[in-house]
């Protein structure tokens, strides 16, 4: 799968994208963010607060329930600043 | 229409070339946000020097042609534009240009600010702000998803 992090979470994670096979164990959005946050470094910083991080899947706005296949474009942001 | 530029626009070019040659526009509507020179809610805030804005390539689009669509369904629109500004930006610059165009007024108030409430908490747009303090991203406002559910009761 393509993570992509944007906002404060490329700043933690030093990372815009990256692909990714789908982890062992990993079905939702939940799943990959603990897999991710288990990194350590920036990586659990950007996700010790998960309820700051907003998700989206194939380019759709999902909660963290949202099951993930190896094919998906995953994107982890905070709560949206425009307009 | 949606287009998403680093450079800035001339909202009375933008609506003259939105409304030309369609006999059936009674009025239209725009709104245009602006870089503030403050930080936070209050003007006596932390002061600002420049603002960057990122987003989400392709995503920004397919949010906003959704917002787009559901305005369309909901009022009789014959326009709609928006145009939003990425990269960085200086205070008083504009950031974006909501038009909605309309047989009669009702509608073309309406939508323009559903848009504007709906592109606050769904487009993938984030604000750094750069000021006397250093540089920080802005935190989304609980009164803009507050806005949100209004919509849903209408």
């Amino acid at each position: 799968m393509k993570i992509l992090y944007f906002a404060w979470l490329k700043e933690k994670t030093s990372l815009a994208e990256e692909d990714l096979p789908m982890p062992c164990g990993v079905s939702t959005v939940a799943g990959l963010m603990d897999y991710l946050k288990s990194r350590g470094g920036g990586f659990s910083d950007a996700f010790a607060d998960t309820a700051m991080v907003r998700v989206a899947v194939n380019m759709e706005h999902v909660q963290v329930s949202h099951p993930l296949s190896d094919s998906d474009e995953v994107a982890f942001f905070p709560p949206v600043t425009g307009g | 229409m949606i287009r998403i530029q680093t450079e800035d626009f001339d909202t009375g070019a933008e609506i003259k070339n939105l409304v030309s040659g369609k006999g059936s526009i009674g009025g239209v509507c725009s709104f245009i946000g602006l870089v503030r020179d403050f930080s936070g809610t209050e003007p006596n805030g932390e002061s600002i020097t420049s603002m960057t804005l990122e987003h989400y390539p392709g995503m920004t689009e397919k949010q906003l042609e959704k917002i787009e669509t559901q305005a369309r369904q909901r009022w009789d629109l014959i326009e709609t534009l928006i145009i939003h500004r990425v990269g960085k930006l200086m205070p008083t610059e504009q950031i974006v240009l909501v038009a909605t165009a309309a047989a009669h007024r009702d509608a073309a108030f309406e939508s323009a600010k559903f848009i504007m409430d709906f592109l606050k908490t769904e487009a993938p747009f984030w604000k750094k702000e750069l000021g006397s303090n250093g540089a920080k991203w802005v935190e989304a406002k609980q009164s803009d998803s507050a806005k949100i559910k209004t919509w849903e009761n209408k």
